[in-house]
């Protein structure tokens, strides 16, 4: 078991699945040394060699030291880590950071609202509850995307929305010729679901004005503010808590985040440029 | 279609801001109407005399843009209210709307509703503040849109 955090691990890439025209999954094998195992909400330090190193969500937690990351190319590190192939090795350091407290929820409802590649994040806390599905109540999965094109795992959202025992609410910003699914922001269909909203725990995991207008919603509604869990972004590089990048006022997210309490982050949101 | 059944309204959060009187009252205009997909609701330019709130299933506001046909601008989904226009002359809808996919709804006719508010000014005002609100929500929700936070980002 690998266990410096400064150290870069070797994983190669065994698949790689193309998601929507920007965005694809890499499963990585450890090639020797296993990271120790990551908890849904947590991220990685990925390291395209000779490029660079970015902070990536875990999107899946198989066994056996297998890693699962959705990445999204954005930039010349991620563009890179994006369009590595099978057989590839990539740094893995992590894991880092707070998780989704998916044992908060239990007993009552779970919510997770996913806007974009934020459903990447929130993949492992919505698979933890379908595995442990008798320890929560309802489970309701909304997700939004600019177009039907730009929708992740869309054969695992087919089957999610299979599943008698779980709500899955798609909507687009902008249909497209076929899409037969709502149009409409996430915003809408969180006004509008069923909802016991004091025995809910609400998961926000997109861009921070979704998750801003998305825990508005949901107070509005009754649900209690330490009951909305948020993840938040900023510009992680040590993972460790030590170079500073990060910090969001008292915070230093790669450490004291990403997933953060809705109390904690409110304030911080709400503080321009910070 | 039915009278639309106390139960039915009872279950609207849409309504909660009503007594069980005025709920009662409303019902009394109000009737259930259930739609196959491809059900034609309105039409752009058309006298615009009903509203609906969506109780299952999912309606879709669109408009024709020429070279690309109908376009689907927005969804109306369970608890959702579809259609304002009938709140203001000259009463003719802005877009148009069917159905997507097997729907229920709650339909009240605009006279009637303009009707009832005129005769019972606090349930009228009552009515004005649920039907601000659901504007607002909207408003507010086209805003976040045109916001487009989902588009692609410049860089690392």
């Amino acid at each position: 078991m690998a266990t410096d955090p400064w150290l870069p691990v070797a994983h190669r890439v065994r698949r790689r699945r193309v998601e929507t025209k920007d965005s694809a999954t890499l499963v990585l094998a450890p090639v020797a040394d296993r990271l120790p195992v990551f908890r849904p909400g947590q991220f990685a330090m990925l390291y395209a060699h000779g490029i660079g190193e970015v902070p990536i969500s875990i999107s899946d937690i198989p066994a056996g030291g297998v890693l699962v990351h959705t990445i999204r190319a954005v930039g010349a590190v991620s563009r890179a880590l994006h369009s590595a192939e099978p057989g590839a090795v990539l740094g893995v350091r992590g894991p880092f950071g707070t998780a989704w407290d998916v044992d908060r929820a239990e007993g009552g409802d779970l919510l997770l609202v996913a806007g974009g590649i934020g459903l990447a994040p929130l993949r492992p806390a919505l698979r933890h509850a379908l595995e442990h599905r008798s320890s929560y109540r309802r489970v309701t999965l909304v997700v939004g995307a600019r177009t039907p094109s730009d929708l992740l795992y869309d054969d695992e959202l087919r089957h999610w929305d299979s599943l008698a025992d779980v709500d899955v609410v798609v909507t687009v910003d902008h249909a497209a010729d076929g899409w037969t699914g709502r149009v409409g922001v996430v915003t809408e269909p969180l006004a509008s679901i069923p909802l016991d909203a004091t025995r809910t725990t609400a998961m926000l995991c997109g861009p921070e004005p979704m998750m801003r207008y998305c825990a508005r919603t949901l107070l509005g509604r009754g649900v209690p503010d330490e009951g909305v869990q948020v993840s938040l972004e900023r510009n992680m590089q040590c993972g460790t808590g030590v170079c500073g990048h990060c910090q969001l006022g008292p915070l230093l997210l790669c450490r004291d985040g990403p997933v953060v309490d809705l109390p904690v982050a409110t304030p911080l949101m709400l503080v321009k440029e910070l | 279609m039915t009278s639309a059944p106390m139960t039915e309204l009872d279950g609207l959060p849409l309504l909660a801001g009503l007594s069980h009187d005025q709920r009662a009252a409303l019902a009394g205009i109000a009737r259930h109407e259930d739609y196959e997909p491809g059900a034609r609701l309105f039409e752009e330019g058309r006298l615009a005399d009903r509203c609906w709130v969506v109780t299952a299933g999912c309606a879709v506001v669109d408009t024709d843009i020429p070279g690309r046909g109908r376009t689907v601008v927005q969804s109306v989904g369970p608890g959702e209210l579809l259609g304002w226009s009938w709140l203001v002359p000259p009463y003719r809808w802005h877009f148009g709307a069917s159905i997507a996919a097997p729907t229920s709804a709650v339909v009240v006719d605009a006279l009637d509703l303009r009707r009832l508010a005129d005769a019972d000014p606090v349930l009228g005002y009552r009515m004005s503040r649920i039907l601000v609100e659901a504007l607002l929500n909207r408003l507010q929700a086209t805003r976040i849109r045109l916001l487009d936070l989902y588009r692609h980002p410049d860089g690392d």
